[in-house]
């Protein structure tokens, strides 16, 4: 891998797969929505070894803008052989449910705005022939759960999508990585109780990168999710209504 | 409560609240009447590193490299970078930290708080001797930038400064060129602790890097035996074809594993092992301890206590020697006792620990009312022979200790952030324990 496009560089996940592809000394271009964030982030990474081609700041929910970015970061780069999205909010359920309005914006980051990144970006890598596009998704996304059903389904939107995606660009020689990220101590979850099963960024990012050079195309992060989430997928709805959890 | 928030000495153990700072904050978090305290990698074994009447701010997650220049060495970085990760960075492109200390899972910010001494403090100092530049954020509003050329005081107060007089945000060090991860390591071993004090001038003189390990459950005739452990970076570039060992301590051993007599065994086993002489990888040589992780687990459930002394070197010798035979009549030896002579350079910050003398680490299983009745008497030796303990390593010495050790206290307060305290702070300055 020589060229890295990540949209949402400043999410902890993708601050610390940043870090693994600067040792490596592979080119960046980096977007996210703080610039000071931005500012912090590409400052690392490029001290440690990262090649940055660019960096912009932009809010992905402004989604006509999306086609010039990455017009800009494809001549930046040149020949991009991975894209990471992984930007994304956790939103705050009952402030959702006390006020509807509220969940759109939750909606809008987490499926309509990266939806449409994600058809931009499919363009492109089509007509580019190769290269690799992951996404962080979520297990959230795999059962509307009572505690966060509003941001599950943004997410299961999200990797329905993807699997879609994932069958239009095979034949392009595009392989679409669909992340399955459980929970992860970021900056995401500040402020909360940590949930149980909780790992840290840099463990997922490792095993990010392994999977991306594997050629997975789902990747439960870590792997112990994909048992856990076939278990709460199979529980017969009367049951799992009555859960809180 | 969450282990992950003890102190590294896992006593004393109370309840403790964290924020976690995930960016440089714009100023600090105000929470009512709640005290703050950064935290670092809590790598300090006492108590300095808790705060249980108040708020942590935790800082693992500010670890990003603000500026890095591999041609002069200069390394800017937020205050929660580890050692372990800045040498990941510095070491391929031929730079060295110019003092750690004997661990690599400690924080920049951490470092400079409690302004850490390693092996080789005779010839370089503390950390606080190499610090360019650092950033404090205060409960007043105020982002200060401090250089040793500061004249108001506040960057000798913040070297040193256990967290209290403010945030520190990032760090500026000078790093030292090394060509490569090697030492040239070099083991005497001395039988008497007589034979420890004669033949230490001349290796601290002809070695960059020196400690005595000293056993301190020797039988009686042996007392003061041990080993002087000396290197130089070595002038190999070899390629680190050296894997270091992972091995974790998964849980708190039982309690009986730390006995008199395995301790025993222990340290005649280290005492009479071959001596390792040439390269070795600086890992093993500075860091011997990291290799397994989680050893503070060893001493189970209780936790234990590090004590760590220094005391002026004319009285050293006999006065180390005192100090071991109270040990031996409390039967406490430790597994690790460390010896080293200090540098003669001034201290780097007003309430710096090194200073000129000879300093000694001991660590002991905490086992209640007995131990606080030995180190109560090891104290007050120290006192009397007007030398110091170290805060980072501490969770017993009284107010009157600290005083006494630290006669620039009063100064210091000047520049405290009245909205920072530890639980070390309110023990030593008589505001109660917790
Ligand atoms: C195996 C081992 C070996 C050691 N060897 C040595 C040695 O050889 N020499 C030596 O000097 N020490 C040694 N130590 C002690 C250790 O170096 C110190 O305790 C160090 O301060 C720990 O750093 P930390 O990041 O874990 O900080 P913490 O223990 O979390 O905090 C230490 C102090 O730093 C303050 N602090 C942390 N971050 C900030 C910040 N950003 N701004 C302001 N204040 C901050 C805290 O408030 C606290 O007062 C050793 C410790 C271990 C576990």
């Amino acid at each position: 891998m020589q060229s890295a496009l990540i949209l949402g560089a400043s999410s902890g996940i993708a601050q610390a797969f940043g870090r693994l592809l600067a040792e490596r000394g592979v080119t960046l271009y980096l977007v996210a929505r703080d610039p000071r964030k931005l500012e912090a982030v590409s400052a690392d990474l490029s001290a440690r070894g990262a090649c940055l081609a660019g960096t912009e700041v932009l809010d992905l929910n402004l989604h006509a803008e999306h086609a010039a970015m990455l017009e800009r970061a494809w001549a930046a780069l040149g020949p991009v052989d991975l894209v990471l999205v992984a930007h994304g909010m956790l939103g705050d359920q009952a402030a959702c449910e006390a006020d509807p309005a509220l969940a759109m914006e939750l909606m809008r980051t987490n499926y309509a705005a990266t939806g449409v990144l994600l058809l931009h970006l499919a363009t492109r890598l089509e007509a580019q022939g190769r290269g690799q596009l992951a996404v962080l998704s979520s297990v959230a996304g795999e059962r509307g759960r009572r505690s966060n059903y509003i941001y599950g389904s943004s997410k299961a939107g999200l990797s329905a999508l993807l699997s879609g995606l994932r069958a239009r660009l095979a034949p392009a020689g595009v392989q679409v990585v669909t992340v399955l990220p459980g929970p992860v101590r970021t900056a995401m979850l500040a402020g909360r109780p940590l949930p149980p099963l909780t790992v840290e960024p840099e463990l997922v990012a490792r095993q990010l990168l392994r999977g991306l050079e594997r050629g997975a195309h789902t990747l439960w992060l870590p792997p112990k999710w994909r048992a856990i989430m076939a278990v709460i997928r199979a529980l017969p709805e009367a049951i799992f209504m009555k859960l809180k959890f | 409560m969450s282990e992950s928030l003890l102190s590294w000495g896992r006593w004393p153990r109370r309840p403790q609240r964290a924020i976690a700072l995930d960016w440089l904050p714009d100023h600090l978090p105000t929470l009512g009447p709640s005290k703050l305290l950064p935290r670092g990698q809590g790598r300090s074994y006492g108590d300095s590193c808790l705060n249980s009447r108040g708020l942590l701010l935790t800082t693992g997650a500010l670890d990003r490299v603000i500026h890095f220049d591999r041609e002069t060495g200069v390394l800017r970085a937020e205050a929660g970078l580890t050692f372990d990760d800045l040498l990941r960075l510095c070491l391929p492109a031929g730079w060295f930290p110019p003092v750690t200390p004997g661990t690599r899972f400690l924080s920049l910010g951490g470092a400079v708080a409690n302004d850490v001494h390693g092996k080789n403090h005779h010839g370089a100092g503390t950390i606080g001797h190499h610090v360019r530049a650092l950033e404090l954020l205060r409960s007043d509003g105020s982002r200060q930038l401090l250089t040793p050329a500061d004249t108001s005081g506040l960057f000798r107060a913040t070297i040193g400064g256990l967290g209290l007089t403010g945030l520190i945000t990032w760090v500026e060090l000078q790093l030292v060129p090394t060509r490569g991860p090697w030492f040239e390591s070099h083991t005497v071993r001395f039988s008497t602790l007589a034979e420890c004090f004669e033949i230490g001038p001349e290796l601290q003189a002809r070695h960059g890097y020196t400690a005595a390990w000293i056993d301190s459950l020797a039988p009686a005739g042996q007392s003061g035996r041990g080993l002087y452990i000396c290197g130089d970076p070595s002038d190999s570039s070899e390629p680190a074809a050296w894997r270091e060992p992972r091995l974790r301590i998964p849980l708190d051993c039982p309690e009986w594993l730390l006995n008199p007599l395995s301790l025993k065994l222990f340290n005649t086993l280290y005492y009479r092992q071959p001596l390792k002489q040439g390269r070795v990888h600086a890992w093993p040589f500075l860091y011997p301890l990291d290799v397994l992780a989680d050893w503070n687990r060893i001493y189970g459930h209780r936790g234990f206590q590090q004590w760590q002394c220094v005391v002026p070197s004319a009285d050293a010798p006999a006065l180390c020697a005192e100090l071991l035979s109270r040990i031996r009549a409390h039967r406490q030896g430790s597994f690790l006792a460390l010896l080293k002579t200090f540098g003669s350079m001034d201290p780097a910050g007003l309430l710096s620990f090194a200073r000129p003398g000879v300093t000694l680490a001991l660590d002991f299983p905490m086992l209640g009312e007995r131990t606080a009745r030995m180190l109560q008497e090891l104290n007050a030796l120290v006192r009397e022979a007007g030398g110091a303990l170290y805060p980072a390593k501490d969770a017993q010495m009284s107010a009157e200790d600290f005083r006494s050790g630290y006669p620039r206290v009063e100064e210091f307060e000047g520049f405290r952030d009245p909205l920072l305290e530890s639980d070390f702070w309110r023990r030593v300055r008589g505001g109660g324990e917790a």
